[in-house]
């Protein structure tokens, strides 16, 4: 949410001090384009969950920042990474669960819901790290050892595999789609539209927090205050891009990802100011969703709370 | 054929003696002896009177009947905020019969049956599934016990397949694995069993309205449901349609399943059921058996007095031509063409009314005259007191005197938060009296409410405060304050659409008078409306459409139902 | 009875967020009557705790009305942080070009100016400026939204990040103090510095930044009220949130009320600028905004998007972004970023307000006249 505090990652691709374009466009381009993918495939996967529910979730960001927070702050307690992503995704639950009372049970406002939350998000790690670590809104640096550079982009590639199977050829993703396209037809069909929506919002908690924890303990190695810096808020817009499916989806994060990486190789090669190179991943989503948002069919039921008079 | 005198149940078997489900005795005759008590459907007057809290033993089956119903509902009360939508309903279904629900708009029938759907809860009162007290506290435990609902507006998705719409809840296969292969050789089975021919591969977007209402029999009968209830199937069907759909049912009935149909349409009740429950004003005011009863009768005890849908008008006396639309279309977003090349003229001082089948671009039309679809999306010419307006926006029109009725006042109509002053400039909030001062920029909030109390007044708005959000007025009164607002600016046009959808009697009443008064007063009149009985009241020449065209012009004294309804299906024209 | 009605709510929600705050701050392990104590005790002092709390709340009082104006049309405006930096970038901008001669931070005398225009131009001027960029880049959002239908909170976010980076790199190439340490702009001319209200109050010291920018703040609050209600294009703005297809019915063109609303907001949330620059620090000061933005969100919420919440709900927010200093300074764990987890809870509850309608409803006095 903050827009501040942009930490270029440039762990996997460290440019060198004498480039020229030619040596931009390698190998390392497109290492480092799956890299900064990663974290918005996962993110857009869950939010593909929660919004083929019907709930619109633009608390990815903070959730991502949930998930990067806890990973980075549990890993340096335990040393053990695995531990830390767990410990991330059960606070991308907790978080999302938040997001599911407050829309689902209370209907309340879902945009407004998130929004909430990614406040809420700038302030608590903040806070945190402060009590524990003594610092302003970091944690400390986690040993090269306890990072995992590599398991979160498998993980990425395989849960678009699962998500495509679970969306099509599973019962929970039909009532996962019935459910957003017409909650009525579901809960006619004899189909619990609140539990379905929870489910769909849960996930999208503990995708987004494994997103966020990768960011930490795995692209760099520790976390920093509004380390996503927008990566949730592009995530969504890749999903949109990828009309709410989930090989389109990454095909978009994909996209983003390598302006991303285009922006990080770019930056003392070509003599254009630091501050555009930055801007070009945010260009290109506004751009993007102009460009194809009326190509792209939402959920009918999308942000609608279901009301079931009783 | 042989049928059971007390559960109606029929067998082809005529070596059987006794009905297998109760035990009586089987008559050979067609015409068996009714043997529930009646209320007296003599007097409708003498029904009204009685107290509600008696009611329930007046319809309570006599002790005589010995079988077991399929269902019944025990002393249903259900309130919704201050409206009391179900008072003491008891209602007795008998397993193998066709059971029409009848009454008006309003009277409760819905909300009875999707209480014993598990849409709602009841607040007091019982639901019996097949001789046992059941707690069917949603859909799904409905779904157990064997009954099925087709809702009047069809609870399907609408980008899925025909096969997913069906097994949505009841999947084949496991967790794991959705088995949409057996499911779509299960619908195929049922589909020729009941004769429903419907493609499991289709989406439903792609299919007509008779089929998706197929689609939804089919979900019922696939999760086993021996008990159906459609709420008004026929609303969006065409004649033909109906009849094809009527002999599904009948054939359901032969198989043995028991069919409850809730409708307005009594000629569908005469035509279609075995038994027959009347609800008026969350009350069931008569139980009978259709072969014992008629029309007016029936009429009688859902209206509560002698049915007067004539409307009391002079012959008119039309003018100069108001409205010409020559070789108008319309398209809508997806491409598909709504409005075909239509053309008709019409004058001052005259209701031109336009009857069809709900869907068959009435709405596009009154919307594209009305200025509120894109210009890309017409063509052809519309005038207007002879200039040319098919390009012109809704603001203009309605400055140049031509005022809407919406069919949707929650969608189109009103500002549901808005009170009830601000809602009565909506449309002309830019200009006097809404504004003063400032060079016409600041509302002028003497002229807004005086505005306001004009239209209260007028047209009997209540409660009459004008500080109230429109949300927390009945139907009927949202309808009459944006008629009134409509009136108000005495237009010269008035187009208007489903003028009294959700409208209760007396509200209805009203509100033909004051169209024949407005085009008494000189106005041209528009309208269209679903209820074929209303539009033929009311106008002075009949448009049929179907498919987008006009398919014919009658006129609403001479023509007959069975005339018009044969134009609204293409039938002739 | 409505009045208690439209308070029962906000008030409700602050004190349960304040009760999971304390929840939040025993966890931490330090006492949250003394973490309160300090969050909201040093605010009611005369003239400090008054003076720097409305003049924090100044800030808040104009993105409070942005995102409540932006609200009201059905838009939820998250873009008023990048917004207020674009404006108040671009008043120092203009106020440097038409400054005059300034004293640098070296303390040189240096003209970047091309002409030295009076104060009673240039102050109108740098107001004009903070507004109409403001406006400017608030519409962009609301014509991509009107256009194309690309959801607003996306592109404002969008476009925090891309107005953070354009204004960083023209503070940074183009308009720094050569040699200054700091990211921050040449000094604006002194034609351009408004008033603090010191000035014109006895007992309030002119080293209060609070400044005429607040008499500003509690201006436009009038003016918003008198467009959002008293004027045909507020009624037309309102319409379209309330119900766009009613209000394309009345003939209202929706996508035009998208548009104005959201350069209405953004021109409110530009006038931060006018604080900023003109009132305090005399020159642009890169990422000088305390998520002005964000809480901007929170403050209409709170102030349930009315001119009038919008004031308290800002004062509020105001005494616990001062108050976060000292509980920076004076608590043991907790730091000032409680105020951020303080604002996100409050604008939770707020949403969810339905939380507490139920046991409160009960009583008649909290319901809904119909639902």
């Amino acid at each position: 949410m903050g827009v501040r505090g942009r930490v270029p990652v440039k762990s996997f691709s460290r440019p060198l001090t004498t480039k020229s374009m030619k040596d931009i466009f390698t190998l390392t381009l497109i290492l480092s384009t799956i890299h900064l993918a990663t974290p918005l495939v996962l993110a857009a996967l869950g939010g593909l969950y929660s919004e083929r529910s019907g709930v619109i979730n633009i608390a990815l960001e903070g959730l991502m920042l949930a998930g990067a927070f806890t990973a980075a702050a549990v890993t340096h307690y335990v040393g053990n990474p695995w531990v830390g992503l767990l410990a991330a995704i059960v606070a991308g639950i907790l978080l999302a669960s938040i997001h599911a009372v407050a829309c689902i049970s209370f209907k309340a406002d879902q945009v407004v819901t998130g929004t909430a939350i990614n406040i809420l998000m700038i302030g608590v790690p903040a806070v945190l790290s402060g009590a524990f670590f003594l610092s302003s809104g970091s944690t400390p640096q986690i040993p090269k050892e306890n990072l995992i550079p590599w398991t979160p982009v498998i993980l990425a590639l395989l849960l678009v595999v699962a998500t495509y199977y679970i969306l099509y050829y599973t019962p929970f993703g039909l009532r996962l789609r019935a459910v957003g396209e017409n909650p009525e037809a579901a809960d006619a069909a004899g189909i619990n539209v609140k539990r379905i929506r929870y489910t769909g919002v849960l996930i999208s908690g503990a995708l987004a927090a494994i997103g966020g924890a990768y960011l930490s303990i795995g692209q760099s190695s520790l976390f920093t205050r509004n380390m996503t810096s927008g990566r949730g808020f592009i995530a969504l817009a890749a999903l949109i891009f990828g009309k709410w499916r989930p090989v389109q989806t990454m095909l978009a994060c994909l996209l983003f990802g390598f302006a991303d990486a285009l922006s990080t190789q770019m930056q003392g090669v070509i003599d254009i100011p630091v501050q555009f190179i930055q801007m070009i991943p945010y260009v290109l989503t506004m751009v993007v969703l102009a460009g194809f948002i009326g190509l792209s069919r939402a959920p009918r039921a999308l942000g609608i709370p279901y009301q079931k008079e009783r | 054929m042989k049928r059971c005198p007390t559960c109606n149940r029929t067998y082809s078997d005529e070596t059987l003696s006794f009905c297998l489900a109760d035990g009586a005795l089987l008559s050979a005759s067609e015409d068996p002896q009714a043997t529930l008590t009646l209320p007296s459907s003599q007097d409708p007057q003498e029904t009204l009177r009685i107290p509600a809290s008696q009611i329930p033993q007046v319809t309570q089956p006599s002790p005589s009947a010995p079988k077991t119903t399929a269902l019944e509902l025990r002393n249903i009360t259900k309130r919704f905020g201050d409206v009391l939508a179900n008072d003491h309903v008891t209602i007795s279904v008998m397993p193998g019969t066709i059971h029409a629900i009848v009454g008006e708009n309003g009277a409760g029938k819905s909300t009875a049956m999707r209480i014993a759907y598990g849409f709602y809860t009841a607040d007091s009162g019982d639901i019996i599934v097949d001789g046992e007290v059941r707690d069917i506290k949603t859909p799904h435990d409905a779904i157990a016990l064997g009954i099925g609902m087709v809702h009047q507006h069809f609870m399907l998705v609408e980008p899925m397949t025909v096969a997913e719409n069906i097994v949505l809840g009841a999947e084949p296969g496991s967790v794991a694995g959705l088995d949409l292969k057996k499911a779509a050789a299960e619908i195929r089975a049922l589909s020729n069993e009941f004769k429903l021919s419907v493609d499991p591969n289709a989406t439903i977007e792609s299919l007509s309205v008779g089929q998706q209402q197929r689609v939804e029999l089919m979900k019922a009968l696939y999760r086993r449901a021996r008990l159906l209830i459609l709420d008004e199937p026929t609303a969006v069907l065409t004649p033909q349609e109906v009849e094809e759909f009527f002999a599904i049912l009948r054939n359901m009935r032969e198989q043995g399943k028991t069919i409850i149909i809730i409708t307005h349409k009594l000629s569908e009740v005469l035509a279609i059921s075995d038994d027959v429950t009347v609800m008026r004003d969350g009350r069931v005011v008569g139980e009978l058996k259709t072969k014992d009863t008629n029309a007016a009768e029936l009429a009688r005890l859902m209206v509560g007095r002698e049915v007067l849908l004539r409307v009391e008008k002079s012959e008119a006396k039309p003018g100069d031509v108001v409205l010409s639309v020559r070789d108008f279309s319309v398209t809508a977003r997806d491409g598909s063409r709504r409005v075909d090349k239509v053309s008709f003229d019409v004058q001052r001082g005259e209701i031109v009314g336009i009857a069809g089948v709900e869907g068959n671009g009435q709405t596009e039309l009154i919307e594209a005259l009305a200025g509120l679809v894109d210009p890309a999306r017409v063509s052809g010419r519309v005038e207007y007191l002879a200039r040319d307006i098919t390009n012109a926006n809704a603001r203009t029109r309605k400055e140049q005197g031509i005022a809407h009725v919406p069919e949707d006042r929650h969608r189109r109509g009103l500002l549901l938060d808005f009170n009830l002053a601000e809602n009565s400039i909506l449309g002309i909030h830019y200009r006097r009296p809404a504004v003063a001062g400032l060079g016409g920029i600041l509302l002028n909030d003497s002229g807004i409410q005086k505005r306001a109390a004009q239209v209260i007044k007028d047209f009997d708005v209540r409660p009459p405060n004008p500080e109230l959000p429109a949300r927390a007025l009945s139907g009927g009164n949202q309808q009459k304050l944006i008629i009134g607002r409509e009136f108000e600016l005495e237009p010269k046009l008035l187009l208007v659409s489903q003028p009294t959808r959700g409208v209760d009697i007396g509200a209805i009443e009203f509100i033909h008078r004051k169209l024949v008064s407005l085009r008494d007063a000189g106005c041209a009149v528009l309208l269209v409306s679903a209820e074929l009985e209303e539009v033929t009241a009311l106008a002075d020449r009949l448009l049929i459409i179907h498919e987008g065209r006009i398919v014919g012009e009658v006129d609403p004294k001479q023509a007959t139902t069975e005339e018009i309804g044969l134009l609204m299906t293409g039938g002739k024209g | 009875m409505k009045l208690l009605r439209q308070l029962i709510f906000p008030l409700i929600a602050v004190v349960a967020a304040f009760l999971v705050g304390a929840i939040f701050v025993l966890l931490i392990g330090d006492s949250p009557v003394e973490t309160y104590r300090q969050l909201l005790g040093n605010a009611f002092s005369w003239p400090d705790g008054i003076g720097y709390t409305l003049f924090n709340a100044t800030p808040l009082i104009f993105t409070g009305l942005a995102v409540a104006v932006a609200f009201r049309c059905g838009l939820l405006n998250i873009g008023a942080e990048g917004q207020l930096y674009v404006a108040s970038f671009a008043t120092a901008w203009v106020c440097i070009l038409f400054g005059g001669v300034v004293v640098d931070v070296f303390g040189q005398p240096v003209n970047y100016s091309i002409v030295s225009l009076p104060a009673i131009i240039l102050i109108p001027l740098g107001c004009l400026t903070a507004i109409v960029v403001g406006a400017l880049w608030g519409a962009i959002p609301g014509f991509l939204k009107a256009r194309f239908g690309s959801h607003e909170v996306i592109n404002t976010i969008m476009m925090n990040f891309i107005a953070v980076a354009l204004v960083s790199y023209f503070t940074q190439y183009h308009y720094k103090v050569p040699g200054d340490p700091i990211l921050e702009t040449a000094p604006v001319g002194a034609a351009a510095h408004i008033p603090r209200l010191g000035k014109f109050i006895p007992g309030l010291p002119e080293r209060i930044p609070l400044n005429l920018a607040f008499i500003l703040a509690l201006i436009a609050c009038a003016l918003v009220y008198i467009f959002l209600w008293r004027t045909k294009w507020g009624y037309e703005i309102r319409a379209t949130g309330a119900n766009p297809t009613a209000a394309e019915y009345g003939g209202i063109n929706v996508r035009k009320q998208i548009v104005l609303a959201m350069a209405v907001s953004g021109g409110l949330a530009g006038m931060v600028g006018i604080n900023e620059v003109m009132g305090y620090r005399y020159r642009y000061y890169d990422g000088f905004s305390d998520n002005y933005g964000f809480t901007g969100i929170a403050v209409a919420l709170l102030g349930r998007n009315h001119p009038v919440g919008v004031i308290f709900a800002a004062i509020l927010f105001a005494i616990l972004s001062r108050g976060g200093i000292f509980v920076d300074a004076f608590t043991e764990h907790v730091s000032k970023d409680l105020v951020q987890v303080l604002q996100g809870t409050i604008i939770l509850f707020v949403a969810a307000e339905a939380i507490f309608r139920g046991p409160f409803g009960r009583f008649g006095l909290l319901k809904r006249s119909k639902v």
